[in-house]
């Protein structure tokens, strides 16, 4: 049984809406996870910087999870003129360029604690791992999310007449990305030093 | 009932869809952002000195303001969500100015340690 859509005095439906305070609240979640990386800089307790650091691997990885939005929007669009098939393609293509992007950051993380960074080892290397590992962990819960939506489009739980539940999801997977574009900034290519 | 009023809830958005961009325009914006994203890898390897980092900011904004206004559809959708992120972002960035004023702790390289 699927549960009752109110009439709301706004004009706006509560699914979405709710998916933008929740938004608007990561994004409050995330500059703390950002303040904390920028305010510990330069506690490396001896250990390794942000020298350690491979931009090429990471910028091919931002590409990815860049153009895994463009699929994204464009399996919303393909759900609101009904075309389900083309919707769950690129759902799934979606899905696909978030686990390349995961993977590629368990590779990443993987290799800077064989090299000495690891998440107890300074200030500077917990705000790291703490910051882009939850940005991962979101990530994940995103694959997961569209996993889900791919599975119930099969088993008519989406319909097609219903592409708001593959926009509200698109939301966060946008997020995701914006948060990522910040990160890979801050983070990755300015040089604090 | 409620399937009614799921209908009317996706009448709205296929309405709200109509001034959004097409499939083609989607791949011009996403083609947008991968040539700036190469702007940002290029900075690693030439040295533009000072103008690096306001560079690499403002190259960040144009990416986050044209993901959020074409991809999460602020720029076509209700000012509410547009006001909700701006909230999230205000506090988040509030947050930053509160933590480095209090404790002195500017990062490196921008002059103000």
């Amino acid at each position: 049984m699927s549960a009752a859509v109110e009439e709301t005095s706004m004009g706006i439906d509560n699914r979405k809406l709710g998916m933008w305070v929740f938004l608007g609240s990561e994004f409050m979640f995330f500059g703390a996870f950002i303040t904390a990386y920028l305010l510990y800089l330069n506690t490396t307790a001896g250990g390794p910087d942000g020298e350690i650091f491979d931009i090429v691997y990471t910028s091919i990885s931002s590409f990815v999870l860049l153009m895994s939005s463009l699929t994204m929007v464009l399996a919303h669009n393909a759900h609101v003129h009904g075309d389900m098939r083309r919707m769950r393609l690129w759902i799934l293509a979606t899905a696909l360029q978030g686990l390349v992007f995961v993977g590629g950051q368990a590779y990443e993380f993987t290799k800077f604690v064989n090299e000495g960074l690891v998440p107890t080892g300074s200030p500077f290397a917990s705000a790291f791992f703490v910051l882009t590992g939850f940005h991962g962990v979101h990530v994940t819960v995103g694959v997961i999310l569209l996993l889900g939506l791919w599975s119930y489009s099969h088993t008519g739980k989406v319909k097609s007449d219903q592409p708001l539940k593959t926009e509200i999801i698109g939301l966060y997977w946008h997020f995701v990305d914006i948060i990522w574009v910040i990160i890979f900034v801050v983070v990755y290519l300015i040089p604090w030093g | 009932m409620a399937d009614t009023a799921t209908e009317a809830t996706s009448d709205v958005a296929v309405e709200n869809d109509h001034h959004e961009p097409t499939p083609r325009e989607y791949v011009q914006i996403a083609a947008a952002l991968a040539v700036m994203t190469a702007m940002e890898f290029s900075t690693y390897f030439i040295d533009f000195g000072l103008l690096s980092t306001p560079l690499l900011l403002v190259l960040m904004a144009i990416k986050f303001v044209m993901i959020a206004g074409f991809f999460m559809h602020l720029k076509f959708d209700t000012r509410v969500f547009r006001q909700l992120m701006l909230l999230g972002l205000g506090g988040a960035l509030t947050l930053y100015l509160a933590a480095t004023l209090a404790l002195h702790e500017f990062p490196a390289g921008t002059g103000l340690g």
